[in-house]
């Protein structure tokens, strides 16, 4: 039987380490998101270098570990006079590096749109911009927002690189508690359980959605 | 940024051993979850009773769950148990765990994909359960599985960096050693770690692209 004992006595540390890892998604996700839309529509631009500039920075980011673009904000900036803290810099590298994937699932999106759509609101006079962010991407966005389910499932579970870099997400507090306890399996029972709390939730209305997204309802 | 500083010789050849040490990670953590997602997957998809159902839990559990945690619990929580490995197999055994059940829902969900009527077609014509799936399910899934099995790889490969935590000298601990030294060498560093990353998963996904055209002309 686990020590419940690890999980009373340090019940404040536990959800104090969840409500960070949570909050650091949540930002991740929400900044992500608009880094991501603005990629995926460089990504499609006209203009040659537009496009490639879009294409290097998802191939770039999709292809190295997570945790080189966190030490990239906690390690490197330091070195050019910029001091950021383990969850500024936690976060940052997480926008960073899933804005490059979501980027991917926006282009889709654009993509899914029906070309008659974007013909329609230009030859009723909008400009290119116009046309696209007030009939493309709305449309787009619909067809974007389940998958973006399972991008925040990852999140959570990615954010855990918080705790190599003292971010005081659930990780951390849980290697503090751990330090305090010396109980490492209890402890990271607890944290483990934790993290479900929050995933498994995710990953059943994910499956809901796209089955219903299947069966196009 | 002190370029020639970072680039000493003494730099490079550390910085290569490790590198040496996450290729071998990685490969040995993909052949042996393969074979363990693969089986796993199988076993989920036959729906044999109560087997597949607890292996399905325990796939949803480890999936949903961050494989830092699960790399941290190997070398530090399995010594309660008795249970004692030296860093190389401790990754390499938390590594296999997660990516495994990551790859067993990539093989049930492309086997559930094969056409139900080809099964019946297959079984109606005599073959067994057995032969079916050895000669028509897998055949045609595992074709399918292709392309999420091979970003499957590049996130292992990716993911072997998060053993810092658990200070494997693999690349991104040795970068770490590194960067330690002095502030002016720690952006030319990242620069030079993520390029050996990019090169490796970029030829990956290279090929992959590549199997996929092939198949599709």
């Amino acid at each position: 039987m686990p020590d419940f004992t690890v999980l009373t006595d340090h019940w404040e540390t536990f959800l104090l380490g969840l409500r960070n890892t949570l909050l650091a998604s949540l930002l991740a996700l929400v900044g992500s998101f608009a880094a991501g839309t603005l990629i995926a529509v460089l990504r499609i631009s006209h203009w040659r270098a537009l496009r490639f500039l879009g294409t290097v920075y998802v191939e770039v980011f999709r292809n190295i570990p997570l945790l080189l673009v966190v030490y990239g904000f906690f390690l490197g900036l330091p070195a050019l006079g910029i001091a950021l803290n383990g969850f500024v810099s936690g976060t940052l590298g997480l926008i960073v590096y899933t804005s490059a994937f979501i980027a991917e699932a926006v282009r889709a999106g654009i993509l899914a749109v029906p070309k008659g759509q974007m013909e329609a609101a230009r030859s009723s006079g909008l400009t290119y911009a116009q046309a696209m962010r007030r009939v493309v991407l709305p449309q787009a966005v619909r067809i974007v927002i389940p998958p973006m389910t399972n991008q925040f499932l990852n999140l959570v579970k990615n954010s855990s690189v918080l705790g190599v870099i003292a971010g005081m997400d659930l990780m951390y507090y849980g290697d503090i508690i751990n330090l305090e306890t010396y109980d490492t399996v209890d402890t990271y029972l607890f944290v483990a359980m934790f993290y479900l709390v929050l995933t498994l939730p995710l990953a059943y209305t994910s499956r809901l959605l796209e089955r219903r997204l299947a069966r196009g309802g | 940024m002190d370029f020639k500083q970072a680039y000493s010789a003494d730099n490079l050849m550390f910085l290569l051993e490790g590198f040496g040490m996450t290729l071998r990670l990685a490969l040995l953590a993909i052949v042996l979850s393969f074979i363990v997602g693969l089986l796993v997957g199988v076993v989920c998809y036959a729906r044999i009773p109560i087997v597949s159902k607890l292996l399905g839990l325990l796939v949803e559990m480890v999936r949903n769950l961050p494989l830092l945690l699960i790399i941290f619990f190997a070398r530090y929580g399995l010594p309660e148990f008795g249970i004692q490995l030296n860093l190389f197999w401790a990754a390499i055994l938390a590594l296999t765990v997660f990516e495994a059940a990551m790859i067993a829902e990539i093989v049930r969900s492309g086997l559930r994909s094969v056409d139900r009527g080809l099964v019946e077609a297959s079984r109606a014509s005599g073959l067994g359960a057995v032969q079916t799936l050895r000669h028509v399910v897998l055949p045609i899934g595992l074709r399918r599985m292709v392309p999420p099995l091979v970003s499957q790889f590049i996130s292992l490969l990716k993911d072997t960096s998060l053993t810092v935590i658990i200070s494997l000298a693999e690349l991104t601990h040795n970068a770490n050693i590194i960067m330690g030294q002095n502030i002016n060498i720690v952006m030319p560093t990242l620069l030079l770690v993520a390029a050996l990353y990019f090169v490796v998963n970029y030829a990956l996904s290279l090929a992959a692209r590549r199997l996929e055209v092939r198949r599709h002309a």
